[in-house]
């Protein structure tokens, strides 16, 4: 895939497993975001195809898609002015009062004091990311893509993200994790390495984080794959 | 003939979804008028409310006592049923020290295809006296009204002012809103406008906020959404003119129609070293970034931009 004919996504082969936590990690400029908007259909690629449960969705909309059961929580979530947080949980109408506020309460928000409040600038960043993962998790995905969903939040929220992704798992969804933190894909099932828009390593969390660390964190142009990872 | 225009007025305020029991409770206070009639009043302890029938409208003179603070929201429901009229309202308001008041005004044009509507308002604002206005427009689909509201008001210190005007069902028509609010020590003002321009709808906003007094706050808000050939200006002007004031305009415009056209013209000044104002103004279409993120839950475009619209124009 190239933009401004610059290769950002080349030769990418990616496997999410049903149910499975696959945590995606990568250095800053890899090609990760654009991966996320790939395939929750935000940009088209030039070639190669995206399959989920076995059908192709390359030609998909966002909004087919998403009603197939994928979804993305943004990096940096868009702001609503009017819109509150009751009503953005229930845009898609799936989740009834009870579960919004469980939603609600597993990524450590209050649902008193949140459901009325409007879903703008008004909000921290870490309150914003944690009712984006709350949205996800109201839709009852079949795969949710969380695009750096540890980035510019405060330590207190952190574990709170990381409980709702394990919750979302319970619920039955598949989940891509895309952080730039090693640490964060401890709860993943499977672990890739993206660099310059290949995955050059993949495998279980703890063999993989210790590759990345010694390699990756300390890689002289971190946007360029050394010849031996290619593939 | 009264009874038969304070039926049909009533059935028009519900239809757009008022609550005609409100007008009827003897425990708040109200006003009705329909084109230069006065087809009810309910006058509750504290409030002094007079109205006098000219030929084009009526003078109202409304008071709040000194130290009364009214319980229940004050609703005051402005009609013209026929599809050509004038109707002027002539509003001399005066809150008394420490006194305080929530207004609801219903504006009801279901029919208009030749109506203006016009309201002249002098308000003050006492010593520590609050005062909240909200005006809600209810205009057909034929878009023949001209709306034109003007006030001047005038915020003693530590006295407060919020306002609010919104069209935002039916057509706007033609909007030419200018409201004036001056400050003193302390006082507060805040202006809000929300229109939805459709058709051929022509909206001007002029929000003009003086802060003459140490410490006093202004915002000049304002939220319009235009498709179509519907066509908008807004000029939001705030003055700093005092040590410590602080005052702000906030202008969002949305445009959403191949003809449709925005302006916004942000004046903000300041004549004292201590004061500051800012502004802010967005004029464009809707923010990809948001329609994207409503999708992505499962909504269609056209059902995204809606949930955004609304959202605005509720905020």
């Amino acid at each position: 895939m190239n933009i401004n004919g610059k290769a950002v996504l080349d030769g990418l082969d990616l496997h999410v497993g049903r149910g499975e936590i696959h945590g995606l990690l990568g250095v800053n400029g890899t090609g990760k975001t654009t991966l996320a908007n790939l395939i929750m259909g935000l940009i088209s690629a030039d070639e190669g195809r995206i399959v989920f449960e076995g059908q192709d969705i390359t030609q998909l909309s966002i909004s087919q898609r998403a009603k197939l059961g994928i979804t993305l929580a943004w990096q940096e979530p868009a702001r609503f002015e009017g819109l509150t947080v009751r009503n953005y949980l229930q845009l898609n109408g799936r989740a009834d009062p009870e579960e919004l506020e469980k939603t609600l309460h597993l990524v450590g928000l209050s649902p008193e004091e949140y459901l009325g409040r409007f879903v703008d600038s008004t909000l921290s960043g870490g309150e914003r990311k944690r009712i984006e993962l709350a949205a996800v998790m109201a839709m009852r995905p079949k795969l949710a893509i969380l695009d750096e969903p540890d980035s510019g939040i405060d330590m207190i929220s952190l574990p709170y993200i990381m409980q709702g992704v394990a919750e979302m798992v319970k619920g039955g969804s598949s989940v891509l994790l895309i952080t730039h933190n090693e640490s964060s894909v401890e709860i993943a099932d499977r672990v890739s390495v993206i660099c310059a828009g290949r995955i050059i390593q993949s495998g279980p969390p703890k063999e993989v984080c210790q590759w990345f660390k010694q390699n990756c964190q300390v890689c002289p142009a971190p946007n360029v794959p050394r010849e031996e990872f290619r593939r | 003939m009264i009874l038969k225009e304070y039926e049909a007025l009533l059935e028009a305020y519900s239809r757009a979804g008022g609550d005609r029991g409100i007008l009827a409770s003897r425990e708040v206070g109200s006003l009705l008028i329909h084109e230069n009639k006065v087809l009810g009043a309910n006058r509750v302890e504290g409030l002094r409310l007079e109205t006098e029938e000219f030929a084009s409208g009526v003078r109202v003179r409304f008071l709040v006592e000194k130290g009364v603070r009214i319980e229940h929201p004050v609703h005051l429901c402005f009609g013209l049923l026929p599809q050509e009229g004038l109707q002027e309202i002539i509003m001399q308001v005066k809150m008394e020290e420490g006194s305080k008041v929530s207004v609801i005004a219903h504006c009801i044009f279901p029919n208009a295809v030749r109506v203006i509507h016009r309201m002249d308002a002098e308000l003050e604002i006492g010593p520590g006296a609050e005062f909240n206005y909200q005006e809600t427009h209810y205009h057909g689909e034929l878009g023949g009204i001209e709306v034109i509201p003007k006030a001047k008001i005038r915020i003693a210190e530590k006295g407060v002012w919020r306002s609010s005007l919104s069209i935002v069902q039916g057509l706007v028509g033609k909007l030419d809103y200018d409201f004036e609010a001056s400050c003193e020590e302390k006082a507060v003002a805040e202006l809000l406008v929300k229109a939805y321009g459709k058709k051929d709808d022509e909206l001007k906003v002029w929000e003009r906020i003086h802060l003459n007094g140490r410490e006093s706050r202004g915002l000049a808000k304002s939220r319009l959404v235009l498709i179509d050939r519907a066509r908008g200006e807004v000029r939001g002007e705030t003055y700093g003119n005092a040590p410590l004031a602080r005052g702000h305009v906030d202008c969002l415009e949305i445009v959403n129609g191949e003809e449709a056209i925005a302006r916004a013209i942000p004046i903000v000044e300041v004549r004292d070293r201590l004061a500051k104002v800012t502004h802010e103004a967005a004029i464009g279409s809707l923010d990809k970034k948001q329609i994207q993120t409503l999708m992505a839950r499962g909504l269609e475009e056209s059902e995204a931009i809606d949930v955004i619209v609304s959202g605005i124009l509720r905020g």
